[in-house]
């Protein structure tokens, strides 16, 4: 059974900029920018930027990234985060309203069907229809 | 704000400024499962951490890539960035100390930039590896 090409609804998520100081104080990160409207307009940003893996919590939040898991009735204590990729055409601000939209892009195994792989991307765009970000994120499923 | 390196001055098998992590405290964790909203057990709870047969609350992945997000945004500024991976190779625990680096391995010119590719490595204060990645830059 192939999951390639298989395509979620869409969600949104709200960008707030309290989520943002949050996210980078968690990740130690004090670039001013985050923490700051001053400091980010001064760096040519509209608004507080996401850091460049806010993004996940993105899906996270909105219950996308483990989600086809759920689905498959997998038990998500076999499996684990591979490999994660961020492509970055755009900024995501405070303020940003994002849509998303989940495809699965690539399955397949390895040891002889001990390990399964399945890939998914995660297309985001803003309000006004910029295509700001790919999230591309590698599950592996232990079958043994 | 550290000035963004220009393409010109940048050479491969350059190393990038490395960025040492704090070490890895549970109310770091506490803090990032909620900012995060990464709410899964084993990186908060030993005793979910036991029954998933660990030894006790290891980091989350993403906190550690984020650290590689630091080291490359902290250097090219996060306006250049154009990719970032990361193969999560293994875990991170409480105490742990993760240092971040990069390496330049190679520049091309694609759509109108200058793009410099990056080899970045996680590695805890043992020198083995955590995460291992690349991430593109385009600069001046």
């Amino acid at each position: 059974m192939t999951l390639v090409g298989k395509e979620y609804q869409p969600f949104v998520f709200e960008v707030e900029k309290g989520r943002i100081r949050m996210f980078a104080q968690a990740i130690g990160d004090t670039n001013p920018i985050y923490h700051d409207a001053q400091a980010a307009a001064n760096a040519g940003y509209s608004a507080i930027p996401a850091p460049p893996t806010f993004p996940f919590t993105i899906i996270m939040e909105a219950n996308q990234a483990f989600m086809i898991l759920e689905e498959l009735g997998i038990d998500k204590t076999r499996t684990m985060h591979g490999e994660q990729s961020f492509t970055y055409y755009g900024d995501i601000c405070a303020g940003d309203t994002i849509t998303g939209r989940q495809k699965v892009v690539d399955q397949y195994e390895k040891k002889g069907g001990a390990l399964q792989f399945i890939v998914t991307q995660i297309q985001l765009t803003n309000q006004r229809q910029e295509h700001v970000c790919d999230l591309n994120m590698t599950i592996v499923i232990r079958n043994v | 704000m550290s000035t963004v390196p220009k393409f010109a001055e940048v050479n491969v098998g350059d190393s990038i400024p490395a960025l040492l992590g704090a070490p890895i405290s549970r109310l770091q964790l506490a803090l990032f499962a909620s900012a995060a909203c990464d709410h899964n057990p084993i990186h908060v709870d030993d005793d979910a951490a036991k029954a998933a047969k660990l030894d006790g609350v290891i980091a989350h992945g993403m906190l550690n890539m984020a650290l590689l997000g630091s080291l490359v945004s902290g250097w090219a500024s996060q306006k250049n960035l154009r990719y970032l991976n990361a193969r999560f190779v293994s875990t991170a625990t409480v105490g742990d100390q993760i240092t971040c680096r990069g390496k330049v391995v190679a520049k091309d010119q694609a759509n109108g930039e200058n793009l410099v590719q990056l080899e970045i490595t996680a590695e805890n204060q043992r020198s083995e590896i955590v995460q291992k990645g690349s991430a593109t830059v385009a600069l001046p």
